[in-house]
């Protein structure tokens, strides 16, 4: 596979959208900078090459209903920030981190393997929903719940698109 | 599937199967060269399809989560993710 260019004025540009986004949200980016726009540098690539931005560090598959929950910021984030104080690929470090200037480790992988998220996937085909007046939609990335026909076209708490709610009840 | 080599000290073969968009991976192999072990390291999604598919196999037979950086020493110590001190244990 090809590694698309990319350059230092898209990281830059990039770069700052992560940053205001996260800020603005109460997330905060690695301040290793160095370290960071080389994790937005492989972002920008695994946009160009599968048209979303999988997570640097997992092996994505081009199949976007796979890769969903590894779309950036990823399912495992908030998980991961509160049992290690920094995400899978450490683009994003929780408060405490960054204010203490903890070193960031790599931490263990939380996404289940492929033969787990095979398995998964076939149980949830197969199992039964309770009955409500209406279906309960979870936004896997925020945990933000509604009660709607179909979830928003886009979280109202932190913009995750559609595709990202799952049903919950 | 072909294998980039780094010369360096003989310490056993020491495999390091990597992404080339990773943050982790990227300090695990400058680490393996600032230690000096001869290795091969492979960019698993640089991989055509059909060779990522038998790596990917590959890096789970040593890692069930086939995840990045594995690194393989021997066939048969593993060592998963960056972790540096663990690394230079083994190979320093």
């Amino acid at each position: 596979m090809n590694v698309p260019e990319i350059t230092e004025a898209e990281i830059d540009a990039r770069y700052r959208i992560l940053d205001r986004d996260a800020e603005e949200g109460g997330y905060h980016l690695n301040p290793d900078v160095a370290f960071t726009r080389n994790l937005v540098r492989g972002l920008l690539v695994n946009e160009r090459r599968y048209g979303y931005m999988a997570c640097p560090c997992r092996i994505a598959t081009g199949n976007k209903a796979e890769d969903l929950d590894i779309i950036c910021p990823c399912d495992y984030r908030d998980p991961d920030l509160n049992e290690y104080g920094a995400c899978y690929c450490a683009l994003y470090v929780s408060g405490d981190v960054l204010a203490q200037k903890a070193p960031v480790r790599s931490i263990p992988e939380r996404r289940p393997s492929r033969a787990e998220r095979k398995k998964a996937r076939q149980e949830q085909a197969t199992g039964g929903m309770v009955q409500t007046a209406y279906p309960v939609w979870r936004c896997r990335v925020c945990g933000y719940l509604c009660a709607m026909d179909n979830p928003p076209l886009v979280c109202p708490i932190c913009k995750a698109k559609q595709e990202r709610f799952e049903r919950f009840l | 599937m072909k294998m980039e080599h780094v010369p360096g000290t003989k310490k056993g073969i020491v495999v390091l199967y990597a992404l080339s968009t990773c943050g982790w991976c990227a300090k695990t192999k400058a680490l393996l060269k600032e230690i000096g072990v001869d290795h091969s390291y492979v960019y698993v999604d640089l991989l055509p399809q059909e060779e990522l598919e038998e790596t990917l196999q590959e890096v789970e037979r040593f890692n069930p989560h086939g995840s990045f950086p594995t690194l393989v020493i021997d066939n048969t110590k593993v060592i998963v993710g960056f972790r540096e001190q663990e690394i230079r244990e083994a190979l320093g």
